[in-house]
């Protein structure tokens, strides 16, 4: 029942801001696909073109086969959507919204509470409060199972998890999973790159182009260089006297270290970065081996292109 | 918001019925009396006994007449002059001199028909009295009646009028806000995304409107029937039934507003900017036979006063359909206009 997207040589400007740059992916059938980028990479737009709430200007995106500009009345039958903002009535009570949306797709709570069972257990016990009273992380989940109410084959969220706690981040991806495994396809948007590890491909998205599809472990694989992490007693001067060392490729704050990615042999480097160092009167100088995470690979590619 | 929505009218009803009156009491007049005689005594007191005038006191010259006038202490001067029994008696002609504070046009012109209704009387008393013989009555007797509303009173002139204003404001308002409301808040996008077509949409935000304007109508017309003891004349259900088409074209427009604007800000202006015009030149106020021509026939397109008037016409004259059928369908084909706009314009893709 899951259904596959392709998208292609999407653009779409809004006056002279090329929003969509010729975007063109696949999102296999059943799979949970992420698209990671800052604010203001076009994600919203993209996913806005996908859910046939506006017109792409040039390229074309089928769904299942089903263009979304000709056929949008199929796809609006097939499709659950989660926009960015909380988009609930916040005057309705928990079980009211559900009801409405139940309704519209001509379906009800009762019909298709397998789906969203695991979900709605856990906002069950507000089921009379009114949406605009819950917290970030209940109205998340609320918002889900709305859009969850009609069985869709495709589920698009856009930036579920902004502005939501670690916990119930953690808990919503939980979610997504489970929803994966009834057979789902799943395009999910966020700012965090931590979750694009979470998916089966990720895509990093950037001023309005997409900079790498592939799954998360192949672009971690990809990741160019050794990864260095640094630390001293004095962690204010070090990032830009790092900048400074010759072998270094690129330096950045990571967490409470700098990593430090160099295409040299690893032990040369960390020999003369430790001298480096020395020279510079640090002490307490800790250098350690890292596996690159997809942060890293990340941040790589986009200073590849140019845009950090 | 509902207990606003049903309470807001009641009061405007019960306060403005009152208070939008064109009649004047206690018009505030000072004399000056520069013959101080038997028959400007009389004069004057023939104004301090009318219900519409109140004696403000005599004052020594004009000067300071007008200075009382300036300051707001009197609206209305009556001046007579030094000769004034004199000539009367002896010429049979006198003149006073009347004068108005004319600041409010309206005000001023009634002020002045009071004053010349009393000096009229006045007169034929004189004629009565000096040549009894003479006097036969006024070639021309005037008598007038007002029908449909036999005392002018201006509460039952007025209701039927304030209740279609409000019942108009709230269906305006409501509607016009109502999806712009939803495209601020963002509950339009996810409802975009799903299969409720424009129609069922436009139905969804109006059948509920529809239901809070007529409910306020019905409280309405229990005030003004138990409030101010107005019998609607005509069948009531029939005024039901014109309502209920008129308030479909009412929402319509207000619909049609929220699908063209972006912020309830733009449509809050909006829907003022025509409410303001169709209230002014809709007849509830001022007559539209007195409107310049070009405003008359601006009249066509303003559902207010096609309502107004037949609303009046049900209330106080108990017209039947046949006697406003070409204003009905008027409305009917307008509503059914703004209606179709309404749906047209709502877009679920941008």
């Amino acid at each position: 029942m899951s259904v596959n997207i392709h998208i292609e040589h999407l653009v779409k400007k809004f006056q002279d801001v090329e929003a969509l740059k010729d975007i063109s992916f696949d999102v296999e059938k059943g799979s949970l696909f992420g698209i990671i980028g800052p604010d203001g990479a076009g994600k919203t737009t993209l996913f806005r073109i996908l859910t046939s709430l506006i017109l792409a200007d040039e390229g074309k995106v089928m769904v299942d086969g089903i263009d979304v500009v000709k056929d949008y009345k199929k796809l609006r039958q097939i499709i659950g959507y989660m926009p960015g903002r909380f988009s609930l009535y916040m005057d309705l009570t928990v079980e009211e919204n559900l009801n409405f949306y139940a309704r519209i797709f001509h379906t009800s709570l009762s019909e298709n509470y397998d789906l969203i069972k695991d979900i709605y257990e856990q906002i069950e016990p507000f089921k009379n409060r009114r949406a605009g009273d819950l917290s970030g992380g209940m109205k998340q989940k609320l918002a889900l199972s709305c859009a969850l109410i009609h069985k869709p084959k495709l589920l698009v969220l856009d930036e579920p998890t902004t502005g939501v706690d670690a916990v119930s981040r953690k808990e919503f991806w939980e979610l997504l999973k489970k929803m994966q495994q009834r057979g789902i396809t799943i395009l999910v948007s966020t700012p965090y790159m931590d979750e694009a590890a979470l998916c089966d491909r990720v895509s990093l998205m950037q001023t309005g182009n997409l900079l790498s599809v592939n799954t998360p472990q192949q672009i971690v694989n990809n990741f160019l260089g050794n990864l260095l992490a640094v630390k001293t007693n004095n962690m204010y001067t070090l990032l830009s006297d790092l900048e400074r060392f010759d072998g270094a490729d690129r330096v950045y704050r990571f967490g409470e270290s700098i990593h430090l990615v160099s295409q040299r042999p690893i032990d040369e480097v960390k020999q003369s970065l430790r001298d480096f160092l020395s020279i510079k009167a640090y002490q307490k100088i800790e250098i350690e081996n890292k596996q690159p995470v997809i942060e890293d690979c990340f941040l790589a590619l986009m200073e590849k292109t140019g845009t950090l | 918001m509902l207990p606003i929505i049903f309470i807001i009218p009641i009061v405007q009803l019960l306060v403005l019925s009152y208070t939008a009156t064109f009649e004047i009491k206690n018009v505030r007049f000072v004399v000056v009396d520069q013959d101080h005689s038997s028959e400007s005594r009389k004069l004057i007191d023939k104004f301090s006994g009318s219900a519409f005038f109140t004696d403000m006191g005599h004052l020594p010259d004009y000067k300071a007449a007008e200075n009382a006038v300036q300051h707001d202490d009197a609206d209305q001067i009556i001046v007579i002059e030094p000769d004034f029994e004199k000539d009367l008696v002896n010429e049979h002609h006198a003149q006073i001199q009347l004068v108005t504070n004319a600041i409010n046009g309206s005000a001023a012109s009634l002020m002045n028909a009071y004053a010349i209704s009393i000096i009229n009387n006045f007169n034929k008393e004189i004629l009565i009295k000096k040549l009894p013989l003479k006097f036969k009555g006024m070639p021309i007797q005037l008598s007038s009646s007002f029908w449909y509303n036999p005392e002018l009173d201006y509460i039952t002139y007025m209701v039927p009028g304030i209740l279609v204003l409000l019942v108009t404001i709230i269906a305006m308002f409501l509607s016009s806000m109502n999806i712009v409301k939803e495209k601020e808040i963002g509950t339009i996008e996810q409802l975009n995304v799903t299969p409720i077509t424009k129609f069922e949409f436009i139905a969804g935000k109006l059948i509920p409107f529809w239901i809070i304007a007529m409910i306020d109508l019905l409280i309405g017309l229990t005030l003004a029937r138990f409030v101010f003891g107005i019998v609607i004349v005509g069948n009531p259900f029939l005024l039901l039934f014109v309502t209920s088409v008129y308030l479909v074209l009412v929402l319509g427009m207000g619909l049609l507003v929220s699908t063209l604007t972006n912020t309830m800000q733009q449509a809050m202006f909006i829907s003022w900017f025509f409410l303001v015009i169709f209230i002014l030149m809709s007849g509830l106020f001022t007559p539209i036979e007195s409107m310049p021509v070009w405003a008359q026939q601006l009249n066509a397109i303003n559902p207010l006063a096609y309502f107004i008037k037949i609303n009046r016409m049900i209330m106080l004259k108990g017209s039947g359909f046949a006697d406003f059928q070409r204003d009905f369908y008027i409305l009917a084909a307008y509503a059914v206009l703004m209606l179709g706009f309404a749906t047209l314009r709502y877009r679920k893709r941008a």
